[in-house]
């Protein structure tokens, strides 16, 4: 199994966040974290762009790459822009890729508004660089095979995102 | 169609990937300044012509799988921006004409458009 990250730190709080979701059947193959800074968009899509090829040279099927690339993305523009700084997680294993964004606020009040296709609380800055279309949390969602959302208001929020490996 | 052929076509400068003009082959194009929308609805190898500029233009197109960037509007991106695109070997052109012109004379010569289904997702997406 390889494990690695961007930042030592987050790989054991990686380890924590995997642990609750492995089954014996789907012993992880590959975990690494990447953190993620808010309004740093010079470095954001970085992620992104490992997470797709380091999936690519695991041998994945373009689009199943191509997928989880967006949803990782998504999810890594919206830390970069509404959150105050989180991570972002990746698990292979030998049934699925797994996305895991968490961040430790501000929370979202109503989860269901969010995921509305068109709704952003993006501000007017951030909506001239291209952003706040209101289509990240749905995006991801579109890109997955399962899709969750948690998430309090002044705790913070976890999006977990799985991709099957048919 | 070409890239050389684009370039003519539109009247653009080539800032990144002039090794690449007569090897690349567009079928397919889509114009946006909304990078969600880029990411939800452009498939593999699309051309993208943007007012966008910045480096997450270059990511998008990146993570997209994007095969061309083409800049309208006049707008140019600056030094780090084209060097992401060399490092990512995405050809990037720029032209002085707006989006909607640009798209009408790529659609003209036979550039397709990207294919939604009937609920908005791409065509031969799964789940």
């Amino acid at each position: 199994m390889y494990r690695g990250g961007n930042d030592g730190q987050a790989i054991d709080r990686a380890g924590a966040a995997f642990s609750g979701a492995a089954s014996p059947h789907s012993e992880p193959v590959l975990e690494m974290s990447f953190r993620v800074d808010r309004y740093d968009f010079a470095a954001a899509g970085e992620a992104a762009s490992k997470i797709k090829q380091v999936l690519r040279q695991l041998g994945m099927a373009p689009e199943l790459v191509r997928r989880a690339a967006v949803a990782a993305y998504e999810a890594e523009m919206n830390l970069v822009i509404h959150s105050e700084g989180g991570q972002i997680l990746l698990r292979v294993d030998t049934e699925k890729v797994t996305l895991v964004a968490c961040d430790g606020g501000p929370g979202m009040p109503d989860v269901s508004l969010a995921m509305r296709e068109g709704y952003s609380t993006a501000p007017d800055e951030i909506r001239e660089m291209g952003f706040g279309a209101g289509m990240g949390l749905p995006n991801m969602k579109r890109c997955s095979d399962s899709f969750s959302i948690e998430s309090e208001v002044g705790r913070g929020t976890t999006v977990t995102a799985a991709i099957r490996i048919a | 169609m070409k890239l050389a052929d684009i370039r003519e076509l539109i009247g653009a400068e080539v800032l990144v990937g002039e090794d690449k003009l007569s090897t690349v082959e567009i079928e397919m194009a889509c114009g946006s300044d909304l990078i969600s929308d880029v990411l939800a609805f452009c498939h593999d190898k699309t051309l993208l012509c943007t007012g966008l500029v910045s480096a997450q233009v270059v990511r998008t197109a990146e993570i997209a799988g994007l095969s061309t960037i083409i800049f309208v509007r006049g707008k140019r991106p600056d030094e780090s921006v084209i060097e992401m695109g060399k490092a990512a070997g995405i050809p990037m052109l720029a032209t002085d004409l707006p989006m909607f012109e640009t798209c009408g004379l790529l659609y003209g010569a036979g550039v397709g458009g990207i294919c939604l289904g009937a609920d908005g997702s791409r065509r031969g997406d799964v789940g």
